[in-house]
């Protein structure tokens, strides 16, 4: 069972980084989160 | 032994919060990285904002994508929760969280008295869970404006490790920040003032009752591939681990609970060495009969099952 979890997790990165949510990923996290420190 | 284990995951837990926090260029400047790392997240909660992060919080990462007009699930995270619990668990707790770092490390502080449990703590330890869909999940996913987009409620009304780590390092070197201070910034530093205090006081009581990372992970220790093994021929039962966990658990009846951080107190606390440790996804049946406390020892039949 866990090497077919890991298997479906892997593919799940992996379809995720296809269909770009790394970059809103990468969008969020390179801009100070005003919401996150607390500004708003 | 004990106190032998205890140095090595300190050391692993300052090695691996200083190796992704290592952009110390950012404390000093009041700005944060921006590399094409932030694309990949780190195990524990590390704040993005933190001048220091190489790479992003998996918690602040996944109501970023939920909350975005774009998607509605996430798969990279979805997975990325996937592949790192089922091959650690609540290892990441115990070993690769720079937030339970700090909090292990203010509970070594003096106090008058230690609180080890109190009425209603094992209750209070699924107000995680709630954390976890009502602020990570639905909030950011259905609390939208009007073009689409959700706000990280988690990390905007609740999380002291982006006070600590991104807050007050940015707020106290930047002096446009500190123009914009206001409500929201008061409220999150009584948040970690609570939270301090209460890690003096109590052992990890955000990973225990608040963090909906740890949450995420309880939900794979039972089947992660690290994991925790009792060996019943060796136990006499005389609880000195159960003493000596500070999760409040027992790891003989209770071996991978889902509270169990992985800390290796209760290996060190053993005086018969009957509890180890490891990565094992194929010992089968022998381990899975120690771990239930089915049977002293494995039949000659199920070593090939």
């Amino acid at each position: 069972m866990q090497i077919g979890l890991l298997a479906l997790g892997v593919l799940c990165v992996l379809f995720g980084i296809y269909r770009e949510e790394v970059s809103t990923v990468l969008t969020k996290a390179i801009y100070i989160c005003l919401e996150c420190i607390g500004i708003g | 032994m004990g106190k032998r284990i205890g140095r090595i995951r300190i050391a692993i837990q300052a090695g691996w919060a200083l190796l992704t926090n290592g952009y110390l260029a950012g404390f000093i400047s009041g700005k944060i990285y921006t590399g094409k790392l932030k694309s990949v997240c780190v195990p524990g909660l590390n704040c993005y904002s933190c001048p220091g992060g190489l790479g992003s919080c998996p918690i602040g990462s996944l109501q970023a994508v939920l909350g975005s007009a774009k998607y509605k699930f996430s798969f990279y995270l979805f997975g990325f929760f996937m592949v790192v619990g089922t091959l650690l668990g609540r290892f990441v707790c115990g070993f690769l969280c720079p937030f339970g770092l700090i909090q292990e490390l203010l509970y070594k502080i003096p106090f008058v008295k230690k609180i080890k449990t109190f009425r209603g703590d094992r209750t209070l330890r699924f107000l995680k869970y709630v954390i976890l869909l009502v602020f990570v999940i639905i909030l950011p996913l259905f609390a939208v404006d009007a073009a689409g987009t959700g706000s990280p409620w988690f990390c905007k009304w609740i999380c002291p490790a982006g006070t600590l780590e991104g807050g007050l390092p940015l707020v106290s070197t930047n002096s446009m920040l500190q123009s914009l201070v206001g409500f929201l910034f008061q409220w999150k530093m009584g948040i970690l003032i609570v939270t301090i205090l209460l890690s003096i006081m109590i052992y990890r009581p955000f990973c225990k009752y608040i963090c909906p990372l740890g949450a995420i992970y309880a939900l794979f220790n039972k089947i992660s591939i690290y994991r925790y093994r009792v060996d019943r021929q060796k136990c006499t039962h005389c609880k000195k681990c159960e003493k000596n966990c500070p999760m409040n658990i027992s790891p003989v009846s209770e071996t991978n609970h889902p509270e169990c951080v992985r800390c290796g107190k209760c290996k060190g606390a053993c005086p018969e060495e009957a509890i180890s440790s490891g990565f094992c996804s194929h010992r089968k049946k022998k381990d899975m009969l120690y771990e239930n406390g089915i049977t002293v020892k494995a039949r000659n039949s199920d070593r090939n099952i």
